[in-house]
């Protein structure tokens, strides 16, 4: 088996009396694509809040390349190593698509600045097919480029783990196409990446392995194929008449 | 260096020389015109290196002018005067820094309200100590005569335009941009965005507090009314926004001409200057969101032309 880059254990969010997330525990090892699964609700979103430091977790621990990550500020884990893309795509309006990169390049886990970072982020660019909209502003982007960008900004500081918040949704057919063999491509190149996703084609067809959430505790972990199969899983999905 | 760099560094040496002597060759009505320029073009054009990237917009202006003010009256007979800006632009950024600490987490019209707020008690607790010590106000009588203060300023100036630059071209000037268009990336690009916010804050309040402490023998009598009149921090917006804070030029632009008319105004209709202030601030929304220096880009745009 490969090496653990990050262990989650035990790990418990409550936002006043509601529990998010419950107890828990999974392994992510290098260069393997893990998803996070699980209908509406089951606490995927806030799972990777908390492991990318939007929100400090109310117990257990986050450990990356045995750093613990649990209660530092979101600035700092992604100076260890955590990179993420958002649900809803934020870009920087006011910055060109190259200073959108170089965003990421500069602050983040290995810096880079000056020239170094333009070449950088044009080669990034380049590498997701964005070469010819390197100096436009963000405003005249299409949505699979406005998430291509995003993509690109989290790469951009060589994350140990890539975070990916429903990177997938809101794309056509061919675009979906085409992200998934961008997020294979990363894969291949040996990325670590955790994602959260609703598509079940990218799951099939991206993910090593699988967590499978409800109601904020993990019901299930491995293979796609196996999770899917799962009772547990499909009575979660789909209630308890059609399991 | 490129090559537009040394250009731009060549064309404002020469600006400031010129501007240098203006107490040679012009008359003494300009030289107090000038000197204005001068202060609200220092005040405008720190203030915007802050406020311009984080769209922070802070009134704490007056505050630390005020203080610098008072460091003068406070020390001028006991120390030589080219201290008094030093220690003055010290007390202004430790004070912007304590400020930063607490409010800078606010966001919004929370952070404006407070830096209105913090003259107001800033002049408060100042009253306060002087009315405990008997005290109402304090002459600041020095041989210092308009020209020199003038060109104190003009040298503060040059400081803030370099520093203005340096900034420009560094990380912490990227970080604030990223801050100014989403604090949320900012966090989780990895910039520590509490100590980047503080950190630049405090260049305008050490430089509104330096300018204070240059400009007190101007005022020959200080109080805690006129030294921290919130008038001069909402000037300093207005004036900034209205020039853009998009490019380091963009303050100064705003600064004279709003000078200029302000003077006009107050010479044929004292009371009415407020009303200009209004007027300006409708400008700035409607008409002008990016000040002259949005005007000046959509322009170039438009006719081609690279920057």
């Amino acid at each position: 088996m490969s090496k653990t880059i990050l262990q989650v254990r035990d790990v418990t969010k409550r936002f006043g009396g509601l529990v998010a997330v419950k107890g828990m525990s999974f392994e992510v090892h290098e260069h393997e694509v893990m998803g996070i699964i699980g209908p509406n609700g089951s606490g995927k979103s806030t799972m990777i809040n908390l492991i990318s430091g939007s929100f400090a977790p109310s117990a257990g621990s986050m450990q990356l390349k045995g750093h613990e990550l649990a209660g530092k500020p979101a600035h700092r884990i992604a100076q260890l190593g955590v990179a993420r893309t958002f649900q809803l795509v934020r870009l920087l309006p006011e910055l060109t698509v190259t200073e959108n990169v170089i965003a990421g390049a500069a602050f983040g886990h290995r810096r880079r600045w000056g020239h170094a970072a333009e070449r950088y982020a044009h080669d990034l660019l380049d590498r997701l097919g964005l070469g010819p909209v390197a100096g436009l502003p963000v405003s005249a982007l299409t949505y699979i480029d406005t998430k291509r960008v995003e993509l690109a900004r989290a790469l951009a500081c060589e994350p140990e783990v890539l975070l990916l918040d429903e990177w997938l949704a809101g794309l056509n057919p061919t675009e979906l196409e085409a992200g998934i063999s961008l997020v294979r491509s990363l894969r291949d190149e040996g990325r670590t990446i955790i994602l959260v996703e609703h598509v079940m084609d990218a799951i099939r067809s991206l993910c090593d392995r699988c967590v499978v959430m409800a109601t904020g505790e993990k019901i299930a972990e491995g293979t796609p194929a196996e999770v899917l199969s799962d009772p547990h899983v499909i009575q979660a999905y789909l209630g308890d008449d059609d399991a | 260096m490129t090559g537009k760099d040394w250009r731009n560094l060549s064309l404002s040496a020469a600006l400031l020389a010129l501007a240098a002597l203006l107490p040679i060759y012009g008359s003494p009505y300009w030289l107090t015109m000038g000197t204005t320029i001068a202060m609200f073009a220092v005040l405008a054009t720190s203030w915007a290196l802050f406020s311009g990237p984080t769209h922070y917009i802070s009134l704490a202006t007056a505050a630390f002018f005020g203080v610098g003010t008072f460091v003068t009256g406070l020390w001028f007979q006991v120390l030589p005067f080219w201290a008094l800006p030093l220690i003055a632009a010290g007390v202004g950024a430790v004070l912007a820094g304590l400020v930063g600490l607490v409010t800078l987490r606010l966001s919004g019209v929370y952070f404006v309200i407070f830096t209105l707020g913090l003259a107001e008690m800033v002049r408060q607790v100042v009253t306060w100590v002087q009315n405990q010590t008997g005290q109402r106000g304090m002459y600041v009588l020095t041989s210092l005569t308009e020209r020199e203060i003038y060109w104190m300023l003009l040298g503060l100036g040059a400081l803030v335009y370099l520093a203005g630059w340096l900034i420009g071209r560094s990380r912490l000037g990227f970080a604030l941009r990223i801050i100014g268009n989403d604090e949320t990336v900012a966090k989780h690009s990895g910039i520590d965005t509490a100590r980047a916010k503080v950190a630049l804050f405090m260049i305008p309040g050490a430089v509104a507090a330096a300018a204070g402490a240059m400009l007190a023998p101007r005022y020959i009598y200080i109080e805690p009314s006129t030294a921290f009149a919130p008038l001069l921090s909402f000037q300093v917006v207005i004036m900034a926004l209205l020039g853009g804070t998009g490019r380091l030029w963009g303050p100064v632009a705003g600064v004279i001409p709003f000078t200029l008319l302000w003077e006009a105004i107050t010479r044929q209709a004292p009371n009415q200057t407020l009303l200009l202030m209004g007027l300006a601030f409708l400008l700035i929304v409607y008409v002008l969101p990016g000040g002259f220096v949005g005007l000046y880009d959509r322009a170039k745009r438009r006719w081609g032309g690279h920057s």
